[in-house]
């Protein structure tokens, strides 16, 4: 049930994009075409998951035991660039297609303030599931990372959508472009507002 | 020639939100309220301009290959340095900003600025740059939390001036989005008529 | 003009780089233990003397577990204790201290921290109607649930939920006080 809770939490109430406003960069740049936002949501999910379950270790087995929580910010940065890297490096020896759908993501995704507030997100802050409020285990964790990267797919390919439409459509001067966008955005998170309260 | 433009062409000519559209999440999120809008635009710029400084000095001895590893190390080591003086003498701003203290470090604006000016220019220029854009990041995030607060809350900088709420569309999500893009078209005719 | 990417170069650039940031970080941890140490003590000693009377006695700290939850309280000699207390509200996790006195009654409340919608919600650190409820509220003569539940409290008008989470951190507090004082003064 807790897995649930923080599933539908995860990917509609408290969605990474609309409302917690990570990974907007990235989001209002890939946005135009549907098929580059699909692939970027791809890169995003595994990046996201890989890195939060790697973070999460380093920090229950290393920098807890030693006090040193107020490294979090600079080894975890590190930690996901490192990793990045070598996700690009095997994955261009051991599976080429994907390489090749997702490859031209990837040394964008360093910079995506959604892997960061993730992975900071899981070891810093408590979640209320409807019980008393506690800190996450790896299990829980990992669903949250992968519900998490999910929502941003599904804000992403959805706004691609209506985006393609969006460029073809008449609108004043000053609106063309990224203010327009920036509109359809806020709409799209009203829309979203209404999943609050569900759990 | 007067370097004095290196500050004024961060503020509007390369404004970092409303031209280079760089540092969304922070801008949209932390801007509930003018003043937590002013907060998140300074501890950016106390980054922005101490990396800008440090890079300009080391960026000729650093080899290529190796030049992003080392401007994320430096700007994480000022991000935390952050960290820690914020939590000790600013503790109330550190929890209201929470997360987006720490992600500053990811904000494209520090890195794009590193890679973009501070590598081929002096220390002093840097300097001057890292001033102008951190200025245009604050006047810009301060707006935004302005125009939300106003119309959110019915106040500014915290002094209540209609009784009960705004209309509170604006504190959420969704009013985030609105205003920047409301704002970005304003900004837009301005630069056109001009 | 950059030094050449030799392997060299790269590992002595890279390495003198983390060794001067690894001093400056620190460095600056050093010297602000202290006063972040004091920032957050302040910060709960100012929310203890909120929900409580006036007391001098320094807070002592302890912690219990009660129904598998850990708590952690501050007991006041003379003035009564102080415990933090958390529920899920609408947003997320909302955390309080409610001060009880040694009588059983409690004497205030405050929210620690809370993610509730602004407007609504969120009301419940500023609401006056709302938060005056529990001021001398004694948990032996009225109920601490809303009327919606068939208890005596007022809910903030279009939040029950938050409303209620906030009932049951104070009720749940009772329940923690109820447990320390009945191990007679075993504790501090």
């Amino acid at each position: 049930m807790a897995y649930f809770l923080i599933f539908v939490s995860a990917i509609f109430v408290n969605n990474i994009l609309l409302a917690q406003f990570l990974g907007i960069c990235p989001f209002l740049g890939v946005s135009n075409k549907l098929s580059t936002a699909t692939g970027m949501s791809g890169a995003v999910c595994f990046v996201i998951t890989l890195a939060t379950v790697v973070t999460y270790l380093l920090n229950k087995y290393l920098l807890v035991p030693f006090g040193l929580e107020f490294l979090q910010t600079i080894s975890f940065i590190l930690v996901i660039a490192a990793l990045v890297q070598m996700v690009e490096i095997v994955l261009k020896k051991i599976s080429p297609s994907l390489y090749q759908a997702l490859g031209i993501f990837l040394p964008l995704i360093t910079t995506n303030c959604a892997v960061l507030g993730v992975a900071i997100t899981v070891v810093t802050k408590e979640f209320a599931l409807g019980g008393a409020p506690h800190m996450l285990n790896l299990g829980e964790a990992t669903v949250y990372a992968i519900a998490t990267s999910l929502g941003y797919g599904l804000a992403m390919c959805l706004f691609a959508g209506l985006r393609e439409h969006l460029a073809q459509s008449d609108v004043p001067k000053a609106f063309k472009g990224l203010p327009i966008a920036l509109i359809t955005v806020g709409i799209m998170a009203m829309a979203f507002l209404g999943f609050s309260g569900i759990v | 020639m007067s370097k004095w433009h290196f500050v004024t062409d961060g503020f509007v000519k390369n404004n970092p939100t409303f031209v280079l559209v760089l540092g969304m999440c922070p801008t949209l999120a932390t801007t509930t309220s003018a003043l937590n809008g002013l907060e998140m635009g300074l501890a950016t710029m106390f980054v922005l301009i101490l990396s800008n400084i440090v890079i300009s000095l080391i960026a000729p001895m650093v080899p290529d290959k190796v030049r992003i590893p080392v401007y994320i190390t430096v700007i994480a080591t000022f991000v935390t340095v952050l960290q820690l003086l914020m939590q000790a003498f600013t503790p109330a701003a550190y929890e209201t900003l929470g997360l987006f203290i720490p992600l500053i470090v990811v904000n494209c604006i520090v890195l794009g600025r590193a890679e973009g000016f501070a590598n081929k220019h002096g220390v002093g220029e840097s300097a001057l740059d890292g001033i102008g854009i951190g200025l245009g990041f604050t006047a810009a995030l301060t707006a935004i939390g302005i125009v939300r607060e106003v119309l959110g809350s019915g106040s500014i900088f915290g002094w209540k001036f209609i009784a009960g709420d705004g209309i509170l569309a604006f504190v959420m999500a969704p009013g985030a989005f609105l205003v920047l893009g409301y704002l970005m078209v304003l900004f837009n005719k301005y630069l056109a008529k001009k | 003009m950059a030094a050449a990417s030799t392997l060299k170069n790269m590992a002595l650039c890279l390495g003198a780089v983390c060794l001067v940031c690894s001093a400056v970080v620190g460095g600056s941890y050093v010297l602000t233990a202290g006063p972040i140490a004091e920032a957050a003590r302040a910060k709960t000693v100012a929310s203890i003397a909120a929900v409580l009377p006036e007391f001098s006695a320094e807070p002592v700290e302890g912690s219990i577990t009660v129904n598998g939850t850990d708590y952690t309280y501050y007991q006041v000699e003379g003035a009564g204790c102080a415990i933090v207390s958390s529920t899920s509200g609408f947003g997320g996790p909302l955390k309080l201290m409610v001060g009880i006195a040694s009588d059983g009654t409690v004497h205030n409340t405050t929210v620690l921290s809370h993610s509730e919608t602004p407007g609504l919600g969120a009301k419940c650190t500023t609401d006056e109607g709302f938060i005056a409820q529990f001021r001398g509220f004694d948990p032996a003569v009225k109920s601490l649930s809303v009327k919606k539940d068939g208890g005596d409290l007022d809910a903030i008008t279009a939040s029950t939920i938050t409303s209620r989470a906030y009932a049951l951190a104070v009720s749940n507090a009772v329940a923690v006080f109820n447990e320390i004082n009945k191990g007679g003064q075993a504790h501090e």
